[in-house]
């Protein structure tokens, strides 16, 4: 195939693409990547990535997709099994709807991120946009996890239904760790925040509480594992110091009607 | 205050004469109208006129009548409102509705009279002639270009877009599985394979077992993204985006955790009991620009399957429907303001949105303006009641039309418009499993495949009449079409003239 640099790690056996995507339409691209997967590879390497849009969208295989450059919206929108690392900035809607996998972003992310995700892992080394994890949605063993390094914008974790989004603030400048309307609407899941927040940033439908001790136990495998796929250092990060968000209800608007 | 503050809308009357004490009204009835001590008695308070029970009384003992209480007449303040009144002053709440707008608006379709063929241009004889009802649903290339090849044969340049074919221009309306109930849905399912048209699951997921229509399913991504993944999306042969819906225009929906019982928690994949949640807006999508981004999105996702977008007709309906064209939609699905629903706020369902009669003619008009026309199907719903609302529709403008309502009545909906109770007598908008389970699919889809067939030969008796042999050639027609008591702003925003002219 034009463009694709075949090569193998023995040691691991696994066989790897290397595909140049400069200049390539999304669409092309996204018929590569297809059809390297159905001839077997495990790990596709996009080098020279500028904005391509859907690059893994809808995508249900066991595939490493290594993305150098920025990749376009919608990374890894209705996604359901891959592993996804970009080393660098990613834009709008990073796992958007997505039902399983990692996405890994060694770099910021724009708007959107996770919106309506069911279950998986999106790591985000520095900052978010506005609307990350809205309507987050868990279902049996399924428990979606956004990890952001750094802040996140207004209207986080809104209408969340279910999962577990981290928030831990690690980024240089002395901004607020989240936005405004944080938590609006939620009514399951829970939102981890590495420090205190005013409670005018919070939505009214959601409360604060102090992480105990499962949490910490939770948040210690999280950010272990958020460290060693950003490569973020997390060793002043201490997970007692955390609190954690939790609606109010599972039925925010159940007192709306009458019959 | 007696709880009988609000006067009963009916009065179920059981004549103990006849009746054989037999239980089969208290089986029957999903709101525990009828107990029994030492007779059958009747809580009429509780009585929403399905009659479930009349029809199940082997010996005819039952009546209900409307509640022939006297209210004194004022034109202003009609009964309705002052009962309105009353139910929020005694706990506050918006009140809920089922099923679409029951307000006496216009209702234009009643307006507008067909032509027919009389001496010149004769008619057609259906018993004779073919008349084709096929039609195809998707984006139509603006022009074919052929070449020939070696053989001189003719061969087509360039890739034509997916299309779908359907044989009838009536399509089932999306109604998920959790508004109405599993056999329903296998009911519809079933009567589309038959009819060999589509149905559209609505925002609940697609249950395991409606899997094999797959090949007529139009699979729904809604803003709460319910059920939705790439093996779902890939099952139907269209995804549709809902931005709206006729019955509640801009707003979200609400499925109480009452009906999200281990099925529809399974089908939804969300937790049991929770609410389900569907946010007003998809919050990936603010713009024109956004919409495109999800559209390709699904696209990608599915390899390049048709996508509609789902509105409902607002006062904008032409410009946001030009820019779902531009944007990419394979189709676009208007839904009126007469539009069902399982639940919606009342006062949403009755005066928000425009009808759908209007909302056909002014998108039609604009696609043609601008050109693009070929570019979107258009899907019509939100009030067809009856073929001669099919033919009307495509004269109008629409490509096919969508049934929902039609298609519940058929299967024994009385229209009493308490679908957001979840009581369903006739098993049809409940979760309930002993009311779930009288609804037989098998029944409920010979009596869609016998509507749907019945009004086909009666748009055929039309078609004939006006002298086309294809409902292709009635599209936009609205040279057939005559109105008659319809202002003259109305006529020309329609595109039709009054009869005689």
């Amino acid at each position: 195939m034009d463009g694709v640099r075949q090569a193998s790690r023995s040691e691991e056996e696994v066989k790897v693409a290397e595909l140049d995507a400069r200049g390539i339409h999304y669409k092309e691209l996204n018929e590569k990547i297809r059809s390297l997967i159905e001839s077997g590879y495990e790990e596709i390497v996009l080098n020279g990535v500028n904005g391509q849009r859907y690059i893994g969208d809808g995508l249900v295989h066991n595939v490493r997709i290594v993305i150098n450059g920025v990749p376009g919206n919608d990374l890894g929108a209705f996604m359901d099994g891959p592993r996804i690392v970009v080393n660098d900035n990613a834009q709008d809607g990073v796992g958007n709807t997505m039902n399983s996998g990692v996405i890994v972003v060694r770099g910021h992310a724009g708007d959107v991120i996770g919106y309506g995700m069911r279950s998986g892992k999106i790591f985000i080394r520095d900052d978010v946009g506005y609307r990350t994890g809205i309507h987050m949605k868990s279902y049996r063993e399924q428990v979606p996890v956004i990890v952001v390094g750094g802040r996140a914008g207004d209207f986080l974790g809104e209408y969340m239904a279910g999962g577990i989004i981290v928030v831990l603030g690690l980024s240089s400048d002395s901004k607020d760790l989240v936005g405004h309307y944080t938590g609006t609407g939620m009514h399951g899941g829970v939102i981890y925040l590495a420090e205190e927040i005013d409670e005018s940033k919070l939505g009214s439908e959601v409360r604060i509480f102090q992480a105990d001790k499962t949490d910490i136990e939770r948040l210690n495998a999280l950010l272990a594992e958020f460290s060693d796929l950003t490569g973020l250092d997390v060793s002043k990060v201490d997970p007692r110091s955390f609190v954690k968000l939790l609606p109010v209800s599972h039925r925010p608007y159940g007192n709306m009607y009458v019959y | 205050m007696p709880d009988r503050f609000l006067p009963s809308e009916f009065i179920v009357n059981v004549d103990h004469q006849r009746c054989r004490r037999c239980k089969r009204c208290i089986l029957n009835c999903g709101f525990g109208v009828f107990d029994f001590q030492n007779m059958t008695t009747a809580d009429s308070s509780k009585c929403v006129a399905c009659h479930r029970c009349v029809v199940f009384c082997p010996e005819e003992a039952i009546t209900i009548t409307r509640n022939p209480l006297a209210f004194r007449e004022h034109a202003s303040w009609d009964v309705g409102l002052r009962k309105a009144i009353w139910k929020q002053a005694q706990s506050p709440g918006m009140i809920l509705t089922g099923m679409g707008n029951d307000k006496p608006w216009l209702n234009i379709f009643d307006h507008l009279l067909i032509d027919a063929c009389q001496v010149t241009n004769p008619s057609i004889d259906p018993l004779r002639e073919p008349m084709e009802l096929r039609t195809y649903l998707g984006r139509k290339p603006a022009r074919l270009e052929i070449e020939y090849d070696s053989q001189g044969k003719p061969v087509l340049r360039g890739a034509v877009e997916n299309n779908i074919m359907i044989n009838v221009p009536i399509i089932f309306s999306g109604m998920s599985y959790g508004s109405i109930s599993l056999n329903a849905q296998r009911a519809i399912a079933i009567a589309a394979e038959r009819l060999g048209t589509l149905m559209n699951t609505g925002e609940g997921g697609l249950h395991e077992e409606l899997y094999p229509y797959a090949n007529h399913i139009i699979v729904q991504c809604a803003s709460g993204r319910f059920g939705v993944h790439s093996k779902y999306l890939n099952a139907g042969v269209a995804v549709e985006i809902k931005i709206g819906q006729g019955a509640k225009p801009g707003i979200g929906g609400h499925l109480p955790g009452e009906k999200i019982g281990r099925e529809v928690s399974g089908t939804r994949m969300i937790p049991q009991g929770t609410d389900a949640l569907s946010p007003a807006p998809h919050h990936d999508i603010y713009s024109i620009e956004d919409l495109r981004q999800l559209i390709y999105a699904l696209k990608e996702a599915t390899g390049y399957k048709p996508v509609s977008v789902k509105i409902a007709t607002v006062h904008n309906v032409a410009a946001i429907a030009s820019g779902i064209a531009r944007a990419g939609a394979d189709m676009i699905y208007l839904d009126g303001f007469r539009g069902g629903t399982g639940a919606s706020p009342a006062i949403v369902r009755d005066h928000v949105g425009i009808p759908i009669e209007i909302a056909i003619a002014v998108v039609d008009e604009q696609l043609r303006s601008e050109g693009i026309r070929n570019m979107v199907s258009i899907i019509a719903a939100g009030g067809i009641r009856s073929s001669a609302d099919v033919v009307k529709a495509i004269a109008l403008g629409a490509d096919a039309v969508a049934i929902g309502t039609a298609a519940l009545v058929a299967m024994g909906c009385r229209l009493c418009q308490k679908c957001y109770t979840g009581n369903c007598s006739w098993g049809i908008a409940t979760q309930r499993p002993e009311l779930t389970s009288r609804l037989d699919p098998d029944w409920g889809a010979e009596r869609l495949v016998n509507l749907v067939n019945s009004w086909s030969l009666e748009v055929k008796e039309v078609l004939g009449a006006l002298g086309i042999n294809a409902i292709e050639s009635l599209r936009g027609n609205r040279d057939r079409l005559r109105s008659l008591g319809l202002d003259p702003a109305t006529n020309e925003v329609l595109g039709v003239r009054p009869a005689g002219m």
